[in-house]
């Protein structure tokens, strides 16, 4: 194997707030009962955290995992260890109704830090950014202007987003954009 | 610009993150079914003034198709429940019924 | 003449002069200023020419209703037609040119429109132009084009140099209007706790207020704003916002508001106009009221102004639009003006008050200001061509027999004042008519309806026609509190301040000045400034049977124009309602559309434009492709290389290459962009034999199947080869356009229809970078990279296997697009350039070169394989085009079964996929229609068939073609006629589509 490529090499841009690329991230996407316990277990076994309720990400040192609907987490682990986690969780979950793929490779990440972050994806996406509404251990996927995109708040203050490989240069543009220096709306 | 509650994950919607996916509670017609049957299934759709039972996705979002009873002229939305119901539950149907006396939809009252 | 007064001027910095330039003049005004106001102080009453009859025009009102003053504002990449000068905030280096005429504002051959008055009535365009028929592309056309219109067109080639953004923002009450109504209303709501935002569409707070008197607790309300502002701003629930103009309010509480950021700054970095997406739970439209004019003969002539208009000037810009002013009304407020004139040191000639018993209180003091009051008075007309000269006054209950000729050079008028009822009305409040101030207000029983069926918006202030102070006040106080629990706060007892203020005596509506104005008179008595509609044209159009004000609105153009009948649609309504013997509520009023006022094309796009307009989807091979002479084509939102041209050669010769290389020796295909589904569950093989034509439950571990998907209505609606994985997951390759599209086609029927099915289906798409590795090299550049077996043996034709190739993890299918050894090779896409160029590296011995998709094209044409969106299109089903070996006769059932079985379906007498050549070897036109015997009901040409995919064969060095033909597949041989869009008609033999390899040797070895 080659050593991996990120969609857009870590690029990076600094205005009202800072847009980078977080590079490359283990994500696996899992369906199947939520409810279920040997799920529950399996998720744990794989990213340290428990199932989160709805629209929120719990998140631990290696990993974590995000709610995605009411059958579907989106898991985090290391990249190098997706293979891995996968074919435990497989194993794992052999016995009852699940899916689970690697789409580590079909993703690009984003981290969106500083003081304009909300401003700068409040300017994208139709949701309420502000801090009464929108707290750390937030999850949300919506339309991030014209492409799907799903984004959480951790307790640092820095949004991670998450949107298909194929926009990453999209995206990176319009956060960038967003983000432009003199475009501070004053109300974040 | 409408906003519609998903019932699946809570979020209050709006339309551009929905998909309209026209009339609720079709039943599918398949082989065996007669040509009337079929094309009614088909083709045959309502397009009432006032109440009305809706398929929507909430597409960005968490994926799933839910049902909306809504009333088409003043755009009250009355209720969003599941999508895997035959028909809309009595909670739904009581809450069109506060708001709508007389109402009818179909064969429902 | 208009001119700078020595005092007074409570919004101009007189410390910090500007300079500007009108038509290329340079001249002077004030920080603080408007263009209007800094137009006026250099005597530049005349602002533009009339749409229609190019008369001279000036400026009548000092806000975002003015109809007049339209400019063009900047140079170059900033340059803007038809912007109003009196919302314009004067800046340094401001350059303005007035619009409509030809050669100069003040010679203007157009103006002869005005002479030709008579023959320009209403509807002219309608009874004018009719005949002959020819005359309209030739004569009348090329006229109306030129002598109509307002400004110019921005220059094409130019690309606006600003920056404009979006913003999303969530409120519990959205308070629109920055005057004393709306920032009362934002207090009490705010008091309660609700989020508040509060939008005001000028540079400054309070409205009207500070220029109408009065005082608001005990002092003058320009303190008392001051002190709100104050207030509010302290409030952390509180946001603030001046030059955002609320431009719409739609269902569900979602409202716009258009925030002009550097328009007084121009060149400023960051965003010009910001336009913010609103969500409120209820909406106060403290929108304030404007000033209706009076109808009365020469009411445009430059001079002539709304009172309220004028007094703002003196008060707010220290600007006196003359120095000899009648000042004519049917109202108290416009003694008002009369005062503040007379005390500014203007000679107010005469006050004119259409009422036979004048006015109240403030008549009183403009009589002990010496003031001369006429009571029962109208003006007859007003003299004067580029500037009021001459007033002729009358009696207002005669024809206008003039009595007395006053010379003036400028008239304050006032009909009244109309709530400003837009906002309110944009999502469907309805309006009553008040037959006490003689204007339409919102019914407040009858509200724009949120989601839970409640009003969402309040109207407040004199928006809601609460005309007088203390009444303003006090209903602002109310909305706003109702509009904070309405949103589910508790109330707080907010008081609304105490106000002390003349009283006023009740207005007179009148809508003809004089009452019975002779025809001469009406038809120089305007109603639409903008569009030139007059008392004469709604009259006519009434007596033509225009009974509906939409209709008449239409063809009279009245209320039209930019400025949407600000200032005319009441007066016309009024003149439509008199002329038809109907009350004003019936004839009733036209619809109020967003936006209030028109918003920039920037602001409406935000952020997308140039490389960020629209997402262009990247495979991640993408940038090689661009460093490697890739000709780009859209494929839905990816970008596909066409073909990879080199520096020697045209795009044709490059796919030519291409063609010949891949069949002769090695091509790659960058095939990353085909979707690529995982369909896993207990019960995901009766789930794909509905989802698929074929049989894909019996489908052997290890093998992949072309399966065909039809939409309900048995209409070909994707393509593609199936493979079955293990046991419980199959994975599906849709085209590249319907990746999204079949991923929510499966979950949408797994969701709604059988969702007792234990299926689940992810989009892994872009989760992997695919290769088609084609032709007779295929398998030596792969055995060259090692790894995993791709012999025939090994790895036979329609299977598939996991490995390593060159030390990649992939997945190889054995598939072919072609008609060549073929082998699609899928890795990790973070590998995918790695894998790309390695296969470049270990193919260049092999003749390896990269091809595009219309190569791709090619090969499977000169195949016979079918593309969907070429040979499909929607009305075609899979037995059309010949596929019907790939419909399963076993299945009870699958998606599209029962309606291919529908008797037009399983018509035999269909058109058929067949292969064309055309008789002398040249390239058919895509598209083309086959034509037959005899014409359809219309007398066109019966059309029996059509090509649906043409091109050049490099392999063959001639024209191939397929299309569907009337019972084609029994018409072999035949040859059939295509007429050209040129006149040439191209013959074309109905042959077999498979024009190469007939046998399929080539891919099977």
């Amino acid at each position: 194997m080659s050593d991996p490529v990120s969609a857009l090499n870590g690029a990076a841009f600094s205005g009202i707030a800072t847009v980078e690329e977080a590079g490359l991230a283990g994500m696996i996407t899992l369906r199947g009962d939520l409810g279920s316990k040997g799920l529950g277990a399996a998720v744990k076994a794989a990213t340290g955290v428990d199932i989160p309720t709805a629209n929120k990400v719990a998140l631990s040192d290696e990993g974590g995992a995000a709610w995605m609907s009411p059958d579907e987490l989106l898991l985090m682990v290391p990249y190098t260890e997706v293979e891995g986690k996968l074919a435990a969780l497989t194993e794992a979950l052999a016995g009852e109704h699940a899916l689970a793929v690697n789409v580590s490779d079909a993703r690009a990440v984003f981290r969106l830090s500083g003081d304009g972050a909300r401003e700068t994806l409040a300017k994208v996406c139709p949701v309420d950014l502000s801090a009464e509404a929108f707290v750390a251990g937030q999850f949300r996927r919506t339309r991030m202007a014209q492409v799907a995109a799903a984004f959480w708040l951790d307790e640092g203050g820095v949004f991670t987003i998450v949107c298909f490989r194929s926009v990453a240069d999209y995206v990176f543009n319009l956060l960038s954009n967003a983000a432009h220096p003199h475009s501070k709306v004053g109300v974040y | 610009m409408l906003i519609l509650e998903c019932p699946y994950c809570g979020v209050k919607a709006e339309e551009s993150e929905l998909h309209a996916g026209g009339e609720a509670h079709l039943k599918r017609f398949g082989p065996g079914s007669s040509d009337a049957e079929f094309h009614d299934y088909l083709f045959m759709r309502k397009n009432p003034r006032g109440v009305h039972f809706e398929r929507w996705r909430h597409i960005n979002g968490c994926g799933k198709w839910f049902h909306a009873a809504r009333c088409t002229t003043t755009l009250e939305v009355f209720g969003t429940y599941s999508a895997q119901t035959l028909e809309p539950p009595q909670a739904i149907r009581d809450a069109v019924s506060a708001k709508r006396p007389g109402w009818s939809w179909r064969d429902l009252k | 003449m208009s001119t700078r007064l020595a005092k007074q001027g409570r919004l101009i910095d007189r410390s910090q002069p500007i300079e500007f330039t009108f038509n290329g003049a340079r001249m002077s005004g004030y920080e603080g200023d408007t263009l209007a106001s800094a137009l006026l102080a250099n005597d530049q009453m005349m602002m533009g020419r009339s749409f229609k009859y190019h008369r001279p025009r000036g400026v009548v009102a000092s806000g975002a209703e003015e109809p007049n003053a339209l400019v063009g504002l900047g140079n170059g990449d900033r340059f803007e037609p038809n912007q109003r000068a009196t919302t314009t905030e004067l800046f340094g280096g401001l350059s303005a040119q007035s619009q409509n005429h030809w050669p100069s504002l003040d010679f203007d051959v157009g103006a002869i429109n005005a002479k030709l008055s008579r023959f320009l009535p209403a509807g002219f365009y309608y009874k004018m132009f009719m005949y002959p028929r020819s005359f309209w592309k030739h004569v009348y056309e090329p006229i109306i084009r030129k002598s109509a219109g307002l400004g110019k067109a921005p220059d094409k080639d130019l690309i606006d140099a600003d920056h404009y953004e979006h913003f999303y923002f969530f409120a519990d009450v959205l308070v629109v209007g920055g005057g004393i109504a709306g920032l009362q209303a934002a207090k009490a709501a705010a008091l309660s706790g609700a989020k508040v935002l509060l939008i005001e569409q000028t540079a400054n707070w309070g409205g009207r207020a500070p220029v109408d008197g009065g005082t608001i607790d005990g002092t003058d309300p320009e303190a008392w704003i001051e002190q709100t502002l104050a207030e509010l701003a302290a409030m952390d629930n509180v946001t603030l916002r001046n030059r955002c103009m609320g431009a719409g309010v739609y269902d569900h509480g979602y409202a716009l508001g258009y925030e002009r950021l550097s328009d007084h700054t121009p060149g400023e970095p960051g965003p010009r106009h910001r336009l913010w997406r609103i969500r409120a739970s209820q909406i106060v439209t403290a929108t304030g009221a404007i000033e209706r004019p009076l109808s009365f003969a020469g009411n445009d002539v430059p001079g002539v102004m709304l009172a309220g208009a004028m007094r703002d000037y003196v008060v707010n810009w220290g600007v006196t639009p003359g120095q000899r002013v009648v000042v004519v009304t049917n109202n108290d407020d416009a003694y008002r003006t009369a005062i503040t004139l007379h005390k500014a040191g203007v000679e107010v000639v005469r006050i004119l008050d259409a009422r036979p018993a004048g006015g109240g209180a403030l008549m009183e003091e403009a009589r002990q200001l010496g003031i001369r009051v006429e009571p029962g008075r109208a003006i007859a007309k007003v003299t004067g061509g580029k500037r009021v000269t001459k007033v002729a006054i009358c009696a207002q209950d005669g024809e206008g027999g003039a009595q007395e000729d006053i010379a003036a050079d400028a008239v304050a008028m006032s009909g009244g004042w109309s709530p400003v009822v837009h906002l309110w009305s944009h999502c469907g409040g309805k309006l009553i008519w008040d037959d006490a101030q003689a204007h339409f207000r919102p019914d407040a029983t009858r509200p724009p309806l949120g989601d839970n069926g409640a009003g969402f918006v309040i109207a407040a202030g004199s928006a809601n026609g609460a005309m007088d102070l203390s009444g303003v006040l006090a209903d602002a106080t109310a909305a706003g509190s109702a509009a904070a629990v309405a949103a589910g706060f508790a109330a707080k007892d907010a008081t609304a301040p105490v106000t002390s203020e003349n009283e006023e005596a009740p207005m007179l509506p009148v809508w003809l000045m004089p009452a019975k104005a002779d025809i001469k008179l009406r038809m120089k008595t305007w109603l639409d400034y903008q569009n030139d509609v007059k008392v004469s044209d709604v009259q006519l159009a009434a007596r033509e049977g225009y009974e509906s004000v939409e209709h008449t609105k239409r063809y009279t153009t009245l209320g039209m124009a930019t400025d949407q009948g600000k200032l005319s649609n009441i007066n016309g309504l009024a003149v439509l309602a008199d002329t038809l013997g109907a009350k004003i509520p019936q004839v009733g009023t036209t619809t109020f559309r967003p936006p209030y006022t028109p918003i920039s094309m920037g602001a409406i796009g935000g952020e997308a434009r140039g490389e960020i307009f629209q997402p262009i989807r990247k495979t991640p091979m993408h940038d090689w492709h661009q460093a490697n002479g890739a000709d780009w084509e859209p494929v839905g939102q990816w970008r596909r290389a066409y073909a990879f041209v080199g520096s020697n050669e045209t795009v044709e010769q490059a796919v030519a290459r291409e063609v010949i290389n891949t069949r002769e020796n090695l091509g790659l295909l960058d095939a990353s962009t085909l979707g690529k589904l995982i369909v896993k569950g207990a019960d995901a093989g009766r789930f794909m034999d509905m989802m698929y034509t074929n049989m894909m439950s019996n489908l052997k571990i290890g093998k992949c199947r072309y399966g065909l998907m039809c939409s309900e209505n048995g209409f070909l609606i994707d393509d593609g080869v199936v493979a079955r994985i293990d046991e419980d997951t199959w994975l599906c390759h849709t085209t590249t356009g319907g990746a999204e599209r079949i991923h929510g086609h499966m979950e949408e029927w797994l969701q709604t229809e059988w969702w007792d099915w234990n299926v689940y289906v992810a989009n892994i798409t872009e989760q992997l970078a695919q290769v088609a590795v084609v032709g007779p090299n295929a398998r030596k550049v792969l055995e060259k990279l090692g790894g995993m077996d791709v012999s025939k043996e090994a790895l036979p034709f329609m299977e598939w296997r996991d490995g390593q190739i060159g030390g990649f993890d992939c997945r190889a299918y054995r598939i072919s697009f072609s008609g060549e050894l073929s082998y699609e090779i899928a890795v990790p896409a973070s590998q995918g350039q790695a894998f790309w160029t390695a296969l470049m590296e270990a193919g260049k011995e092999f003749g390896v070169m990269p091809y595009g998709t219309e190569c791709l094209h090619i090969l499977r044409a000169e195949k016979g394989f079918i593309m969907i969106g070429d040979e499909s299109d929607g009305t075609v089903i899979p037995q059309d085009l010949g596929l019907s070996w790939a419909i399963s006769k076993k299945k009870d059932d699958f998606l599209g079964k029962r309606a291919q079985l529908r008797s037009h379906m399983a018509d035999p007498d269909r058109w058929q996929l067949v292969g064309l050549e055309t008789v002398d070897g040249s390239v058919l036109p895509d598209g083309a229609y086959a034509t037959g015997n005899g014409v359809n009901a219309n007398g066109q040409r019966n059309v029996i068939g059509r090509v649906t995919s043409t091109y050049h064969s490099p392999t063959m060095n001639k024209g191939i073609a397929m299309g569907l033909v009337h019972n084609g597949r029994k018409r072999m041989d035949e040859v059939i006629e295509f007429p050209g869009t040129d006149g040439t008609i191209y013959k074309a033999k109905i042959v077999d589509q498979v024009f190469y390899d007939k046998e399929g040797e080539k891919q099977n070895v």
